[in-house]
């Protein structure tokens, strides 16, 4: 894995990041129905993203497209809305890129990507990336620990 | 004179803006192992892009394979252990 180089306050956004998430696995290692694999993995990998996005706060729009995305993910749930007309919701969203192979797919990448101009897209995608380098860095220094 | 202002301030905005997309581009390219050594008026934007892309995508790679693992703290049966060497972690 590779260490790089992070933005001076760095120290801060792991810290958030790091009480958010154990705090979340805490709550997942009492939850009934966790017997799957598949199921352990998703709902680890959610609560990552989920940390992650709330420690950035509100302030950055890929954070808050993550935010909205499990709050929405939720109350599908709950509501339990067929999986056939979540598909159809997100192929109906119009999108906004110059038709350039590469921008389209950073669009995609970036979460919220697809509405942002493309100054914003380039500084959020900034931002992203130096968030996931430190999520990385987080969650692969909890599971170092946390083994025997 | 209106038009003749207008007309500056106009290529005016567009100047600064591309400034700021060179600027944004080269401070991505700072990010990105695969190119950051690289001289930035050597390296194309669609370069950076394109190696970008790469890069969250193996970013994204690791997230999912780090949670795979982690969630195996999740599987102990003895709750108190997995939680255990979870406060464990925060506390070190």
């Amino acid at each position: 894995m590779t260490m790089n180089i992070l933005p001076p306050n760095s120290s801060a956004i792991k810290t958030r990041f790091a009480v958010k998430f154990i705090q979340a696995m805490k709550r997942l290692s009492k939850r009934r129905g966790m017997g799957d694999r598949y199921k352990r993995y998703r709902a680890t990998r959610a609560a990552a993203c989920v940390s992650m996005a709330s420690a950035v706060g509100p302030e950055w729009a890929w954070s808050r497209a993550v935010l909205r995305k499990i709050k929405r993910r939720r109350l599908l749930r709950q509501f339990r809305v067929s999986r056939k007309r979540r598909l159809i919701e997100r192929t109906t969203n119009p999108r906004q890129n110059l038709g350039f192979g590469q921008e389209e797919d950073l669009r995609g990448l970036v979460p919220g990507g697809k509405g942002m101009d493309y100054c914003s897209l380039l500084s959020e995608t900034a931002h992203y990336i130096t968030c996931l380098q430190a999520q990385v860095q987080v969650m692969a220094d909890i599971l170092h620990r946390s083994s025997p | 004179m209106s038009s003749r202002r207008s007309r500056s301030r106009q290529s005016g905005a567009s100047r600064i803006s591309d400034e700021q997309i060179v600027d944004l581009v080269s401070r991505l390219q700072q990010l990105i192992p695969e190119i950051r050594s690289r001289r930035s008026d050597k390296v194309s934007a669609s370069k950076v892009l394109q190696e970008t892309c790469n890069y969250i995508r193996s970013l994204h790679r690791e997230v999912d394979d780090l949670s795979d693992r982690l969630s195996e703290l999740l599987e102990s049966t003895d709750s108190d252990s997995a939680q255990a060497a979870i406060i464990r972690s925060l506390l070190m």
